[in-house]
């Protein structure tokens, strides 16, 4: 249970702010993905745009917790 | 009648109402404590918290009103998606300070934090009646979603009869929340959850495939629906509350009472990190869930004259059981009906213990009965869980559905008021406390005057700046007069020179680990009683 947690370096701690930032800021960018095309199998870039990005802020919350942020 | 669908739900219902009692002897502890009864003993690691905090923010009504209002009104409802991201990096960066400093004192509720940290119990007061109005209507719109599964199974009785299936299934909810406490909950979201996930896949796999393929989705929907309104002429349209929605509502969700009793009966702050990159898997299942209401209106389920009557009763809101009335064997109607209703009951019970936890803590305790501790505390919260439960149902049964609707809308509004005491004061002591409740009455006063400005209908507010029109949440736009209010309030204050109250927290407390509780936690958990 008391695994040794890993402790970021400042840089590490300033890159994942860094990421939650830019991530945060592009979901809320709506004039960036508020259109149809490139639509894949005929579901248009403004679903699957936002639902690709919940994937990959995950990734980055995951990284954090890797990094013992 | 279904009597297939009817069968399996019941099956499932009296599945987890077994479920329910045995999570009593569930990693046993002493019930007779609150933080045994209201926090399971803080003991939680992360896959039990990733089914309960998924359990209790993704609820019954979330999987009805989403694809309702995606529905209804098209993209705009899809802002339940960047909402659901926003909030894990938030939570990772600022919601362990709040386990952290709980578990070194032996809070239970965001109001304990408060007290604790700005030494006054007016504003503990103020977050503690805060959360327990924004969080009754919640559990009276978790019955809705009961109610509108159990119609869609054909129950057809009016009146009274035609509530007691609903009587009965938050009877047996009551019942198990009072012996087992947030123990049921846990163990329930397990089955809730492999439910949901189970209709989500069945349901993005086989409904398309009836329907010709995604591309035949998206293309019976109107191109307005499709997509935002681009702001035109001055007015930023449906981009502004597309972004303000999103953004107030994450900030909101955590400073619910039901959020921060799941994140308190974490283990560790590890395993609220942790959650914060699993917990996103349940973003991804609301995002099919928000596009089942595409399918419901590609299927034209509203005028199809079989479910008539429901939609004249319930609008959008029958939009999803109707899809599933008509793409699904009965035999799988009944699972996803299951599946809902078991989503409402999660919800229901811990929003129950922690509304019950603040009222005995927050307000019976601190204004009635200094002495309270124990056992005492504990029969009390169990006690006003019930009490609030018989309350929620009344208000279901007795008054329009409406009413639950209109007041879970100011409910967003109001629990965002607590975000500069709860979320700023995690960080800095910087506020004076007495400027925080000014705020808080100002942002209360806003917040609901814009909401009452669309008689309650919508909780979008078309700010104006000059010639420039920002429809926008209103939850958003009063917290930040609840800022600002408390900004000039602390710098009037401190320059008269009025006394702030006592800090009992210290500076490592926000960082504490398991197994670091310190002597104040032990204290707080002895029965004051005992120690006299």
């Amino acid at each position: 249970m008391s695994s040794p947690t890993p402790r970021a370096t400042p840089w590490q701690r300033r890159l994942v702010y860094l990421s939650f930032a830019l991530g945060c800021l592009v979901s809320l960018w709506v004039p960036l993905y508020d259109r149809v095309e490139p639509s894949i199998a005929g579901i248009p870039f403004f679903y699957w745009f936002q639902v690709l990005w919940i994937v990959v802020v995950a990734c980055a919350t995951a990284i954090a917790y890797r990094l013992g942020v | 009648m279904d009597w297939t669908a009817t069968a399996v739900f019941v099956l499932l219902f009296a599945l987890v109402t077994v479920v329910g009692f045995v999570a009593a002897r569930w990693r046993r502890g002493d019930l007779n404590r609150l933080d045994e009864w209201g926090l399971a003993g803080r003991r939680f690691g992360t896959i039990v918290t990733w089914f309960l905090l998924g359990g209790d923010l993704y609820t019954a009504y979330t999987l009805i009103a989403v694809p309702a209002l995606v529905f209804g009104a098209g993209a705009i409802g899809f802002f339940a998606v960047p909402y659901t991201l926003l909030i894990y990096p938030f939570v990772f960066l600022v919601f362990p300070r709040l386990w952290s400093v709980s578990h070194r004192h032996g809070y239970i509720t965001g109001a304990d934090f408060v007290a604790g940290r700005f030494g006054s119990r007016g504003l503990s007061l103020a977050v503690a009646v805060t959360g327990m109005i924004a969080t009754l209507p919640y559990i009276a719109l978790q019955l809705v979603g009961i109610e509108v599964v159990i119609a869609g199974l054909g129950f057809r009785a009016r009146g009274l009869a035609g509530d007691l299936p609903l009587i009965l299934a938050f009877a047996i909810l009551a019942a198990y929340t009072y012996s087992s406490g947030l123990r049921a909950p846990a163990l329930i979201a397990v089955v809730k959850d492999a439910l949901i996930y189970l209709t989500v896949i069945a349901a993005i796999v086989v409904i398309p495939a009836h329907m010709g393929g995604y591309g035949a989705i998206f293309d019976a929907i109107p191109r307005e629906k499709l997509l935002l309104t681009p702001p035109s002429g001055g007015n930023l349209g449906s981009y502004s509350a597309y972004i303000t929605l999103a953004l107030g509502s994450a900030l909101a969700l955590f400073l619910y009472p039901h959020a921060v009793t799941g994140l308190l009966s974490a283990s560790s702050r590890r395993v609220i990190k942790r959650n914060m990159s699993l917990l996103p898997a349940y973003s991804v299942a609301l995002a099919a869930i928000a596009v089942l209401g595409y399918m419901a209106f590609a299927a034209h389920v509203d005028t199809n004259p079989a479910y008539a009557p429901y939609f004249a009763r319930y609008g959008p809101n029958f939009a999803v059981p109707a899809l599933f009335l008509d793409q699904f064997p009965s035999w799988f109607v009944g699972v996803a009906f299951a599946a809902i209703a078991i989503g409402a009951l999660v919800p229901a019970a811990i929003m129950s213990i922690a509304a019950a936890s603040l009222f005995t803590r927050n307000i019976y305790r601190d204004f009635f009965h200094r002495s309270l501790g124990g056992a005492a505390e504990a029969r009390a919260a169990k006690n006003t869980s019930l009490v609030l439960k018989i309350g929620a149902l009344a208000f279901i049964v007795f008054l329009p559905t409406k009413y639950a609707i209109e007041l879970q809308l100011l409910g967003g509004i109001w629990i965002i008021q607590t975000l500069p005491a709860l979320v700023v004061g995690l960080f800095t002591r910087w506020f004076h406390g007495r400027a925080l409740v000014a705020g808080w009455i100002v942002g209360m006063v806003a917040g609901t005057a814009m909401a009452a400005a669309s008689h309650f209908q919508s909780s979008v507010y078309p700010l104006h700046l000059g010639d420039l029109t920002m429809p926008g949440y209103a939850a958003l736009y009063s917290v930040v007069l609840n800022f600002a209010v408390a900004i000039v309030g602390t710098l009037l204050l401190d320059l008269l020179g009025v006394q702030r109250g006592r800090d009992e927290t210290a500076p490592e407390d926000y960082l504490a680990e398991r197994g670091e509780e310190g002597a104040l936690a032990v204290a707080a958990s002895t029965p004051v009683a005992e120690v006299l």
